[in-house]
């Protein structure tokens, strides 16, 4: 898995009511989500992300409620990975289980400045700044989220037979 | 205790913490705002029933009764889905309440109990010893069609309880007090489990309060031993037969928090996390527009009881709004009958009918720009209960009610001296 895009960098504690609030959550359609993406935290964030861009942000990102339409939105507004220094649990397993890319790396995610170009091979486990030349180490999945992400999510998975 | 519910439920004989594992789950929960997406996820599956119509429950409860046409579509979608399904515990307008105030009333699970929620505070039921978190709705999509989910076996934090709670100190400001020292963080990917010489003063209500906001500290749960009240409650309300985990004399634990209830005091959380916890010897004179009580949190008899105490006698300070939420029927019906309802509305308080509405800035309680609110809810992040400019600060409903009569963040202790 090889994703390649510009930085959008943020802070610590991202909570999932400045990721979506909840006056959207009247819908499920991922387009609609994506419109309103990051509003309480980042106006501009609609308007600048491009597809295949990547967030990166600080600790205990997607923290609070359990709503799978933050991960939703960030994924349908064409961002290809978030780099953190850590993950707020729920959020962790709910990007996982519909397929939007995350890993945990906390020196990436404090030395890549916002919009720094970065590409990230996670199956080698390395993160490269190609603005500065800066590389990064990563710790790879364990097989067992590794076959869930490769499988497509945690639906196509048990489709596919791989959980029973 | 939580990693000797994973192993039973995953077949297993002992598990480590960082084991990968899949576990058989008791109960399935939804809400109206993470079922739909649950909903058209068990749809990929092509799979014509849930694993068992007993253990699935929807509760609808956040935007419901519907806040506007979007709010009713999804929740159509709900009833649809459980009426094809035939699922037996489908809560609607009229039966609902606040989930995780609901389902304990209803009896719907139990000690030893390993159940997931596509909500975050799903975690409430440790306080009945059973196994709880939150998820997103593809787990919970995935566990209503083979009644499993994965998880990573959490190490524990214990939380070491001594002595007992003064006078007009609730279990709400233990658990502010707690995340004060851990942050909002301090606990992620792992379980709290909480025991000591003090749980028995903590009345089951409390230990709910407390239980819910673990995942505020980012704790995958919270757990408390069980002991007689929780069986008493269990037998009251009707719940399966409890299976009982205890911890081991010489279970490992990544930390131990000694809590001593007695020195706890009226504690507030500020904008805008819940780990910014502040006594009242730290708080000046903050003057506020509007007073929520209820939510999954604080919505309990025993909550409106202890803000009526303070109410009692009193009207609220003018320009400040007061809404009381009971967070289930009955709890609705038990006030009324105990006379608490006329005596929020004398205060000068509405009481709404139950919902989540305003904790999450739903409808029912909108804050504009600049107005700040005490809230006996969990969360208090930027926009939480409305503008994105607007202000929460957590707190019990004694602090909640001796706020709305001064007009300013007031403790309960205060109050009973006027």
């Amino acid at each position: 898995m090889k994703y390649t895009g510009n930085v959008l960098k943020y802070g610590d504690n991202v909570d999932t009511d400045v990721i979506i609030p909840a006056r959207y959550l009247n819908t499920s359609d991922h387009k609609e989500l994506a419109s309103h993406c990051m509003e309480d935290i980042d106006k501009s964030f609609v308007s600048r992300v491009q597809p295949g861009d990547i967030i990166t942000a600080g600790y205990n990102f997607g923290c609070g409620s359990s709503r799978e339409h933050a991960p939703i939105a960030i994924k349908a507004s064409g961002v290809s990975l978030v780099i953190a220094k850590s993950f707020a649990r729920i959020f962790y397993r709910n990007s996982i289980n519909i397929g939007l890319a995350i890993v945990e790396c906390p020196e990436a995610a404090d030395a890549i400045a916002d919009d720094d170009r970065v590409e990230a091979d996670l199956d080698n486990g390395i993160i490269r700044d190609l603005t500065t030349g800066q590389e990064f180490r990563t710790v790879p999945f364990p097989e067992f989220i590794q076959s869930i992400i490769e499988n497509g999510g945690l639906m196509e998975s048990i489709a596919k037979g791989a959980i029973e | 205790m939580t990693q000797k519910i994973l192993a039973a439920h995953a077949g297993l004989d002992t598990v480590r913490a960082g084991q990968l594992i899949l576990a058989k789950l008791d109960l399935v929960l939804g809400n109206d705002i993470t079922s739909p997406v649950a909903v058209k996820e068990f749809a990929k599956l092509g799979v014509d029933s849930v694993f068992d119509k007993d253990r699935v429950t929807m509760v609808m409860d956040h935007f419901a009764p519907n806040k506007d046409i979007k709010a009713a579509e999804q929740c159509k979608m709900c009833r649809d889905f459980c009426g094809e399904k035939g699922i037996t515990h489908f809560y609607d307008v009229g039966e609902m309440g606040v989930e995780h105030a609901l389902l304990p009333e209803k009896g719907l699970v139990s000690a030893g109990y390993a159940v997931i929620g596509a909500d975050s505070h799903t975690c409430t039921y440790g306080a009945l010893g059973a196994f709880s978190t939150g998820v997103g709705s593809t787990d919970m999509a995935c566990g209503m069609a083979i009644g499993k989910a994965w998880f990573k076996v959490p190490s524990a934090i214990r939380i070491n309880l001594t002595g007992s709670l003064r006078k007009h100190v609730s279990g709400k400001d233990v658990i502010l007090h707690i995340i004060g020292k851990t942050g909002v963080d301090g606990a992620l990917y792992r379980s709290m489990e909480f025991t000591g010489s003090g749980l028995s003063s903590l009345s089951v209500e409390d230990r709910l309060c407390i239980a819910n906001m673990a995942i505020e500290a980012g704790a995958k749960n919270g757990i408390f031993e069980v002991d007689e009240l929780t069986l008493e409650y269990l037998r009251e309300h009707g719940a399966a037969e409890p299976v009982i985990y205890s911890a081991d004399g010489d279970a490992e634990y990544d930390e131990v928090l000694d809590i001593d209830l007695s020195q706890i005091e009226p504690t507030v959380a500020f904008p805008h996390l819940p780990e910014n916890a502040r006594t009242f010897a730290e708080i000046g004179d903050i003057k506020i527009d509007q007073v929520v009580i209820g939510s999954c949190t604080n919505g309990r008899l025993s909550d409106l009881k202890a803000a009526a105490e303070i109410m009692k006698g009193k009207h609220a300070a003018p320009g400040v709004r007061v809404i009381v939420i009971p967070a289930t029927q009955r709890i609705y019906l038990e006030a009324m009958e105990l006379g608490l309802l006329r005596q929020f509305i004398e205060f000068g308080a509405v009481v709404s009918t139950p919902t989540c509405g305003p904790c999450l800035g739903g409808y029912m309680g909108i804050l504009a720009e600049g107005e700040r609110a005490v809230a006996t809810t969990n969360r208090n992040f930027v926009g939480r209960m409305g503008h994105v400019d607007s202000e929460v600060y957590l707190a019990s409903p004694a602090t909640a009610a001796a706020s709305a009569v001064t007009g300013r963040i007031t403790s309960p202790w205060e109050v009973d001296k006027l």
